[in-house]
């Protein structure tokens, strides 16, 4: 037996090595999970929600056990002008809730204690610096003070993942694939959230935003209710940050001041700033997932989908799907490519690969057309309403060619049609093939 | 509205004793956008005419700056366990 060996190694206590760490040690085998921070989830951001039912599928019992803070029951979609704003909201309070708002601070760090209960050993405040390669197969880890071996190494070591780089199992991120995304936490007193957000006790509230201060960019922007906090934050492609040379945290500042917002927050006490990337490649980009005696899941390996701000899910099952491919591999005594190819297998059955699949061409759509998707939209939208409300006297239907008109001549002559074709081929491939 | 520096006193930070960025002086000398000065979330990079400067105790870890740096040539690292930010929420 060498020195520091274990079954198996997962880099990085987030939602996907946590769950895969617990489905391991479920099984009976042995697992370290192994976290820079320090602790499981400090150094750890989202927007704000985990989906119960992908939640549920690792931890049944979390709705009663776990540091929650409210139950999502109204998801608002704004869409925001310069001044003016359109709101479309869908309430209900299902008898089986479907998002949570937690904060990753505490949730994580109860999913790690539940790990450990499970037998996971978790070891804290230690950077995987690199991986133990003999010819192709990855063996071990290399930390700062000393190297661990293993049958199997799991990458769950977020969207940076430089594991996933230096095992040539990824190429380097580029500036389209990544949105950077900035977020406060606004401390409020529950009864004001309740008051401002419309809901009563423990009942929480989405907002997603577009357009604002991110007007023209592949940018959305977001806002939380927790017990007695409000996050808002937002995300936008680092290429657009890039190339308009623009700072994050002044978007941000142009969310929270813009009017439909900042009664939302005022008088709020920022108790903290934080950032993080988000990978946005989707499919197209979704790197090389097994080797051999090595897998990736969640974030490291761009497992998000950002349609429908889903990513903790992802990051969890695909955790649980690398996790129960190691028990096959184990009880084979088997860790080449061939066996943990499983896992590529399982994750193409899944949700995961097929939602991704099914907006692979939404990001590259989006960025093209941020202009007018993005930015004109959100503005002509309002100015329909605007239009649609205003009492001046004017007659309607003449009020109506004009705005139709202005739809012509707004833009360029053939933007309408290109809109068109490109809605029409984003929901082909979305929809059909 | 709160200033940067009023945004990232909320941010707990355990500062290492030495950077983990490692900008390549010589290329940012004739980089012409300087683009981490700007996307940078916590304004760690600071042009001073001569050098860029680099402000590591603020880093949030984000890694925006390694994948915008024009000249790829930001050594980028994660600070030693237990250092650089902890976030409380997150």
């Amino acid at each position: 037996m060498e020195k520091n060996k274990t079954q198996v190694i997962v880099a990085g206590g987030g939602p996907a090595g946590l769950a895969c760490a617990i489905t391991i040690a479920r099984a009976g085998k042995e697992v370290v999970l192994i976290e820079r921070g320090k602790y499981c989830g400090s150094k750890n951001v989202f927007g704000g929600a985990i989906y119960a039912q992908p939640t549920r599928e690792i931890f049944p019992n979390f709705e009663k056990e776990a540091p929650i803070e409210r139950q999502n029951i109204e998801h608002k979609f704004v869409l925001l002008g310069k001044e003016d704003s359109t709101v479309i909201s869908y309430r209900n309070k299902p008898d089986s809730p479907v998002s949570y708002s937690v904060t990753r601070g505490k949730f994580d760090r109860w999913m790690a204690e539940e790990a450990q209960k499970a037998g996971v050993t978790v070891v804290e405040e230690t950077v995987v610096r690199e991986l133990i390669m003999k010819d192709d197969t990855v063996i071990g880890v290399r930390t700062e003070l000393e190297e661990y071996y293993s049958d199997i190494v799991v990458l769950a070591d977020g969207v940076n993942s430089l594991l996933a780089i230096q095992a040539g199992l990824r190429s380097k991120l580029e500036k389209e694939d990544v949105a950077l995304s900035v977020k406060e936490v606004i401390k409020l007193p529950s009864e004001k959230i309740n008051e401002r957000f419309n809901v009563n006790g423990d009942e929480g509230c989405i907002y997603q935003i577009f357009g604002g201060s991110m007007l023209a960019m592949a940018g959305l922007g977001f806002m939380y209710t927790n017990k007695d906090s409000v996050t808002i934050g937002l995300g936008v492609t680092l290429s657009d940050l890039v190339n308009k040379g623009l700072r994050p945290y002044d978007l941000l500042d142009g969310l929270k001041n813009h009017p439909k917002i900042r009664p939302l927050i005022q008088d709020g006490e920022l108790i903290e700033y934080s950032a993080h990337l988000i990978p946005e490649g989707g499919y197209k980009k979704i790197p090389k997932l097994y080797g051999n005696g090595v897998m990736i899941c969640g974030d490291s390996a761009g497992l998000v989908n950002n349609m429908h701000w889903e990513g903790t899910n992802l990051a969890m099952v695909s955790g649980k799907l690398a996790g129960e491919t190691a028990i096959t591999a184990l009880s084979k005594q088997d860790f080449s490519e061939k066996t943990l190819s499983f896992y590529g297998k399982k994750l193409n059955e899944s949700f995961i690969m097929k939602d991704l699949k099914t907006y692979r061409n939404l990001m590259s759509t989006v960025e093209a057309r941020a202009q007018d998707f993005l930015g004109y939209y959100p503005q002509k939208i309002n100015e329909f309403f605007k239009m649609f409300t205003s009492v001046d006297s004017i007659p309607k239907r003449k009020k109506y060619h004009g705005f139709i008109k202005s739809y012509f001549t707004d833009r360029k002559f053939f933007e309408p049609f290109k809109d068109l074709i490109c809605a029409i081929k984003l929901l082909w491939s979305i929809l059909i093939k | 509205m709160s200033s940067l520096e009023d945004k990232l006193f909320t941010t707990k930070f355990n500062p290492d004793s030495k950077s983990h960025l490692y900008p390549a002086q010589e290329c940012c000398r004739i980089c012409k956008s300087k683009i981490c000065t700007i996307i940078c979330p916590a304004g760690v990079y600071e042009w001073d005419g001569t050098k860029l400067i680099v402000n590591f105790e603020n880093c949030l870890e984000c890694g925006a700056c390694k994948i915008a740096c024009e000249h790829c040539s930001l050594g980028w690292e994660y600070p030693r366990g237990n250092k650089g930010v902890t976030y409380k929420n997150g």
